[in-house]
């Protein structure tokens, strides 16, 4: 297989995934809003870290709504939804010799439904149904990779991208709001907010999840571990990037040979795993999170080194 | 009839917008009838596509259907709800204490303030729940208040439902539905969220547990997916995290209440159950029952699990009992209600049967037991034959029905046919007791969606419609 191939398919998935989390998050976000009156725009802006970008858009009468549309449809924003199906399409082109039909097509569909949903009138827009769409499709398109993919090479390295990507999405939405809900870092601080809470778990849709675990009222340490350690929550960071790593694996074998990002992957999951959430909020649940984002960062370019993607 | 109703929307007689509903009007005077049709088709099509169905007992095409849903929110303004409020939290505390004192020393029959037969004699009493000492003294954990409306201050109480009452699964979807399809509405009007509900359910549910286990383990009794509220049952079972069980899930074993696991027996402490009592336990009552536990309430007895809402509730929310309800608020915590009942007449007294017999053609004559709006005569809409024909069966058991006046339910605009006009509507607050007493804001409004109809229960052509309650200090809405 070649390095390109190789690349193309890490990006399908980094960008699906990527499409597929800001789609849940502004809903989880923009539900949240309608329900309590916060500081919305804020809370979705900090989650995109575009808290000046939004100052500046209020200080000129903006509003939410155009954040929203900023973050959903807007191609000159690299990360919008938009941009990122748009990449991840443009990579499965590359590719259509290296995945099956079945991927193509529900990512190709995907496309044109939102390229002529955008050529209409953008003022009647159903934003909802867009969101909702993308992540309904995204859902199908990983589906249909997962059932009709050979397990190859091309899939460990879709699989890779795809899971470095939700972990990291995971971590930053923890870090964001706890943040924001518990500033001093302190989870114990005060009686926590049904609502506040319940949104940071809808941003990963684990709200029923959370009931089934831990049976009892939300609990922001229990929230945070959820996210984090959880391994059969397979949203949180351990569970990715346990995924990251089986897939590193499987492609060690094929290759027979190892390097950096095998270490560093190795390393990141064993960290996870053994992690107790009680100690990670004595040293700080943010120093926490930082050290496992930058290290997801230093673990991508590593594979980009690597496997000769760049 | 209709046009004597108060409208919440354009009261008075100037016709005006009420405050609260200023933001609905507003958004209604912007909406295209277009946009409207198209919102209508997508409500129906997500409560298809999430299962969201009620099977009306008895019909044949079809056996699921989805309640119709009006896309026209039931605002509540924050004083109007803190009246309420305070009002229900009342009258549910007072029915507790009544169902307490019936299955125990019965002062309230030794004061003569209810004979001992209303009790005793009740098809619904329960007498192998005497004498049971429950967790927090409560028996109507969730109870299910309908409150009517006829003007800009008066509300009524139409029944209490302190057995299994329905409907709150729709008070959590429809505002679910309200958020995806109007989410500019919710960012102009400040609406108070209902989606802790669940959470307040198994707080209250955990609270009423036997033992003093940190981590109760609470179980859904549903009996199957045949039952009308079907969806309710799963739906709260997964909001809370709990299993959906089956009465075959279920055993007792030395005298407590195990579930089936691939891991072995489990126990389990608190059943909230959607199961009407004649099927709880077979040894105990119905023996025909498939859909109970046997020896259920010998586990109950030995306190050893707790079965919510308690057995034998029904001797408090009969339509005879009803009318006993402001005396029981009087007795028990020695307050005067906040909330009214609606005047009604006995027909087991004699007074009262003369005088219901002869004005059949003004109120409405309600079965004692009956529920979901049959067995009901209407009497302004009904023709002479239909009245003869009721005059006849209140004749023949006088003891089974009950009179009131026909009330000018409030009405709420609401989307028929080609637009927009006023629809007679009802709301069912829900009110969960345990340790404490908590009412998400709202409840549920149901419509009754044929003109001039008064009939709002689902099993006859009534709808639902979101209910917003606005936050304190805001009355303008908009």
């Amino acid at each position: 297989m070649l390095s390109s191939t190789a690349k193309n398919l890490y990006w399908m998935g980094r960008y699906l995934q990527r499409a597929k989390s800001t789609a849940r998050l502004i809903e989880a976000t923009q539900r949240m809003a309608l329900q309590s009156r916060g500081e919305e725009a804020m809370g979705v802006a900090a989650m995109f870290g575009m808290e000046d970008e939004l100052r500046q858009t209020q200080q000129q009468g903006g509003r939410l709504a155009s954040l929203i549309d900023f973050l959903v449809m807007d191609e000159s924003n690299p990360s919008s939804i938009v941009s990122s199906i748009g990449a991840a399409r443009s990579n499965a082109r590359e590719e259509r010799n290296n995945i099956t039909v079945d991927v193509w097509e529900s990512l190709n569909s995907l496309w044109l439904e939102l390229s002529t949903r955008l050529r209409g009138n953008r003022a009647s827009l159903d934003r909802g149904a867009l969101i909702e769409s993308v992540k309904k499709q995204a859902v199908m398109i990983f589906g249909a990779a997962q059932v009709t993919m050979l397990r190859d090479e091309a899939y460990n390295f879709l699989q890779v991208g795809a899971f470095l990507e939700r972990g990291d999405n995971t971590a930053r939405i923890l870090d964001v709001k706890f943040h924001l809900l518990r500033p001093d870092g302190n989870p114990h601080a005060d009686k926590p907010d049904y609502f506040a809470w319940s949104e940071v778990l809808a941003c990963i849709g684990a709200v029923r999840t959370y009931r089934r675990i831990y049976r009892s009222a939300l609990d922001p340490v229990k929230v945070a571990e959820l996210m984090l350690l959880r391994r059969n929550v397979p949203r949180s960071v351990h569970h990715c990037l346990w995924m990251v790593d089986l897939n590193m694996r499987e492609l060690a074998d094929a290759y027979g040979t190892k390097g950096e990002a095998d270490r560093l992957a190795g390393e990141l999951h064993a960290r996870l795993r053994y992690a107790r959430i009680d100690q990670i909020f004595e040293t700080g649940l943010a120093r926490f999170l930082g050290g496992v984002r930058d290290d997801i960062a230093t673990l991508s370019e590593e594979i980009g080194r690597q496997f000769l993607l760049d | 009839m209709a046009d004597k109703a108060f409208d919440e929307m354009n009261a008075g007689a100037t016709g005006s917008v009420r405050a609260p509903y200023r933001g609905v009007a507003d958004w209604l005077a912007r909406t295209s009838p277009e946009r409207v049709a198209a919102t209508r088709h997508e409500v129906d099509q997500f409560y298809r596509r999430h299962g969201i169905t009620f099977g009306a007992y008895g019909a044949v095409d079809g056996h699921e259907a989805t309640i119709p849903f009006d896309i026209i929110p039931r605002v509540i303004a924050w004083d109007e709800w803190e009246f309420l409020r305070k009002g229900l939290v009342q009258r549910v505390t007072a029915l507790n204490a009544f169902l307490a004192d019936a299955y125990g020393q019965r002062e309230i029959c030794r004061a003569g303030i209810i004979p001992e037969d209303q009790i005793l004699m009740n098809a619904e009493f329960v007498a192998m729940a005497q004498g049971l000492a429950l967790p927090g003294g409560v028996h109507a954990h969730i109870a299910g208040i309908d409150l009517v409306r006829v003007g800009e201050k008066d509300f009524y109480v139409l029944e209490d439902n302190v057995r299994t009452p329905s409907g709150v699964s729709y008070v959590l979807e429809n505002r679910e539905v309200m958020m995806r399809l109007a989410p500019e509405l919710f960012s102009a009007i400040p609406v108070l969220p209902v989606a802790d509900y669940s959470e307040e359910l198994l707080a209250t549910l955990r609270s009423v547990s036997f033992s003093d286990d940190a981590e109760p383990n609470v179980v859904l009794l549903t009996p199957g997916h045949f039952n009308s509220a079907y969806f309710e049952h799963a739906f709260l079972a997964d909001e809370m995290g709990i299993e959906l069980v089956k009465g075959s899930d279920l055993f007792v074993d030395e005298g407590r209440v195990y579930m089936r696991t691939p891991r072995g027996p489990q126990r389990v402490d608190v059943i909230y159950r959607r199961v009407d009592d004649d099927f709880l336990d077979p040894l105990a009552m119905r023996p025909d029952s498939f859909l109970g536990v046997a020896g259920l309430l010998g586990a109950l007895r030995a306190g050893r699990v707790n079965i919510v809402n308690a057995l034998g509730n029904g001797v408090a929310d009969d339509k005879s009992t009803y009318t006993y309800v402001p005396e029981m608020i009087r007795f028990y915590l020695g307050e005067e209600p906040v909330l009214s009942n609606v005047p009604t007449w006995r027909c087991d007294r004699a007074d009262d049967f003369k005088y219901v017999i002869e004005h059949l053609a003004e109120l409405v004559v309600k079965e004692v037991h009956g529920s979901g709006g049959k067995g009901m005569l209407v009497g302004p809409t009904s023709s002479r034959a239909e009245i003869e024909a009721f005059a006849g069966l209140v004749r023949a058991r006088p003891g089974n029905y009950i009179a009131q006046p026909t009330l000018a339910l409030s009405t709420c605009p609401t989307f028929v046919g080609q637009g927009v006009a006023p629809r007679h509507v009802d709301l069912r607050p829900f009110v969960l007791s345990g340790r404490k007493v908590t009412i998400v804001p709202g409840g549920l409004t149901r419509v009754a969606l044929k003109e001039g109809s008064l009939v709002v229960n689902s099993s006859q052509g009534g709808g639902t419609k979101d209910t917003w309650v606005l936050a304190p200090g805001s009355t303008a809405g908009g």
